[in-house]
């Protein structure tokens, strides 16, 4: 019996299979790799040391956190607040509200970021210099009865808000709000309706299932998409200066580059800074989709109930 | 026995004489000339149902029976065409004022469900909640039961269907079996006067039918009313207290069990349970022979 082990196969110890492909691959991209480094040392167009101060100067700094970066936030905080709202409108029973949500999204997705926020910009304080809140048609209703008051409440100068960073973070906001409409509709119908169903079975009222149920479990559809829109909408901020507003990353950058005639070194540095922002939105993103992923086998937070091969899905 | 729309229609003073008495004696479910179309298909032609009080009652029939549909009527899953459905005493899903119907707003259908446990055949348990949350979410969303005591009581009805020890598991770490249970667990808390499963067992491995057939036994001996749509034969034999059998939208019989599985007086209940005991011969003939291949 002793000698049955040995007749049994054991341990595999196999050879590899061979990849000359990736080598020669690799051979190829040090050689390309070589040749780029090789220019930017000896051309000393570059300028890396000037791209470098650039990167550091205040006013680019100050274009980096006001326009880029906050309006980034504002606006996506915007868009993907109302583009929520927007695609439960759309799947909404009302069928009023399914078609103000159609056309807003028709709207809003149909015309230029760069369009729209020019518009805003001088466009709107042309046509209404002042817009009152109050009551509707409140001036004509006073003026018909006579009365001293006209029920404005508040009264909001346009032509001074109309150039704001405010405004054109609402510009960027209602646009993107219409992209993230259709995401968050995909992210919504891509839940089973039994999930739906056993909420109204547990006596959970429509906005109740859609609020604990329905929307965590879309947010693992609709997270990877809205990275890949925060991303873009950071490159888009540069068309804030549409508005006018030039405290703006690119405007900055460029301006500076135009003064002192250092145009690449100021492309670069503004290329760094992008760059920059967007590999952090990437670790982000990377958290946010582990949190949303919780019950769905991958990264499971909870280590200690580890799923077994081939448990059966929900 | 076969039932027409039309002979399967009470009068309706006898109609609302019977569903005034909302005492212990009524009828917990009173189900009247249910009738349901699809797209212009007839799903259900007339059926009639009363469950009593503490009573388990069977579904049987072949698929495209429309048991299933029936069950989800109950809790306005699906609304109906025609007929009426009282629960408790209260019409299900409608008003009746000045001689006509009234549809309930979405708050008063949500507040007639409360009292309503549903089972799925697919579970449908919330997948990113964890068992525990999951038992614990209507209670505190939809009762305002105070998060504390809701946990208490959800690790006592985790414990009642066997899973005392896996609170924090998330759907997708438990097996079919497991999650069915959670299920039942979480129909449970809401304190529900009846009880609807829809195939329970279908979706599960052979191997996991039992421990759900356990739990839910247990159930109807506490004197939980259950309405069950099920193929398990023994289940409905042992268990129940009166069987359907239905085909085509309609009730071709119903009774005890001993008399509509035992000694069938309709064809049709005949030739299925003829195909379900051979299903049965030839699981339990793979089965034999899976284990004399053992030995």
């Amino acid at each position: 019996m002793t000698d049955s082990t040995s007749e049994r196969p054991g341990v595999i110890d196999a050879r590899p299979v061979r990849h000359p492909g990736r080598w020669v691959a690799l051979a190829v991209i040090l050689v390309l790799i070589g040749m780029m480094v090789s220019s930017f040392l000896t051309n000393p167009r570059w300028n890396f040391a000037k791209a470098l101060e650039i990167m550091q100067q205040t006013p680019v700094i100050e274009g980096l956190w006001k326009g880029t970066i906050i309006g980034t936030v504002g606006a996506m905080a915007i868009g993907i607040v109302g583009g929520v709202i927007i695609a439960v409108l759309r799947l909404s029973h009302n069928p009023i509200l399914r078609g103000v949500s159609f056309v807003y999204t028709w709207f809003f997705r149909g015309i230029p970021r760069l369009v729209l926020l020019a518009m805003i910009g001088s466009g709107v304080g042309f046509l209404y210099n002042r817009i009152d809140f109050g009551v509707p048609f409140g001036q004509q209703l006073a003026s018909f009865m006579g009365l001293s008051s006209d029920f404005t409440f508040f009264t909001l100068n346009v032509n001074q808000f109309s150039s704001t960073l405010l405004a054109g973070i609402i510009g960027l906001g209602l646009s993107e709000a219409a992209y993230m409409a259709e995401i968050a509709r995909a992210g919504i119908l891509s839940v089973d309706t039994g999930q739906a169903e056993a909420a109204s079975a547990l006596g959970m009222n429509r906005g109740q299932a859609m609020r604990r149920v329905v929307l965590p479990q879309a947010m693992r559809v609709i997270v990877p998409p809205t990275g890949n829109e925060t991303i873009a909408m950071v490159k888009d901020t540069s068309l804030l200066s549409a508005i006018p507003v030039i405290t703006e990353l690119f405007y900055q950058t460029s301006a500076i580059g135009n003064r002192t005639l250092l145009i690449m070194p100021a492309f670069v540095a503004v290329t760094a800074w992008y760059l920059i922002v967007g590999s952090v939105l990437m670790v982000g993103q990377y958290f946010l989709e582990r949190r949303f992923g919780r019950g769905f086998g991958t990264g499971a937070p909870n280590k200690r109930f580890a799923r077994p091969a081939g448990a059966g899905g929900a | 026995m076969d039932q027409t729309p039309e002979n399967a229609t009470p009068s309706a003073t006898s109609t609302a004489s019977r569903t005034r008495t909302s005492g212990p004696e009524a009828p917990l479910v009173h189900a009247v000339n249910v009738m349901k179309s699809f797209h212009g298909t007839e799903v259900l032609k007339g059926i009639d149902l009363d469950v009593q009080r503490g009573e388990v009652v069977c579904l049987l029939g072949p698929s495209g029976s429309g048991k299933t549909t029936f069950l989800r009527c109950i809790n306005q899953l699906e609304a109906i065409d025609g007929g009426r459905i009282w629960v408790d005493g209260d019409l299900v899903g409608y008003r009746e004022k000045d001689g006509h119907l009234h549809h309930l707003t979405d708050k008063e259908v949500a507040t007639q469900r409360r009292d309503i446990g549903m089972v799925f055949q697919r579970f449908n348990l919330f997948p990113h909640m964890t068992a525990l949350q999951n038992v614990t979410e209507a209670p505190i969303q939809v009762k305002g039961v105070g998060r504390k005591q809701a946990q208490e009581r959800a690790v006592q009805l985790l414990e009642q269907v066997g899973l005392g020890d896996k609170p924090s598991a998330y759907p997708a770490q438990l097996s079919g079996g497991q999650q069915q249970r959670v299920a039942i667990a979480r129909a449970l808390a809401m304190d529900p006067k009846l009880m609807l499963f829809d195939e329970p067992t279908s979706a599960l491995d052979p191997e996991l039918v039992g421990e759900v057939l356990r739990v839910m036994r247990d159930l109807a001996q506490q004197g939980m009313t259950m309405i069950v749509v099920t193929h398990e034969m023994g289940f409905a034999r042992d268990v129940a207290d009166h069987v359907v059998f239905m085909d085509a939208g309609v009730v071709v019989e119903e009774g005890k069990p001993q008399d509509v599985i035992g000694n069938p007086q309709h064809e049709r209940t005949r030739s299925f349970l003829q195909r379900m005991r051979s299903e049965d011969r030839e699981a339990r003939d793979d089965e034999a022979r899976a284990d004399s291949q053992d030995v």
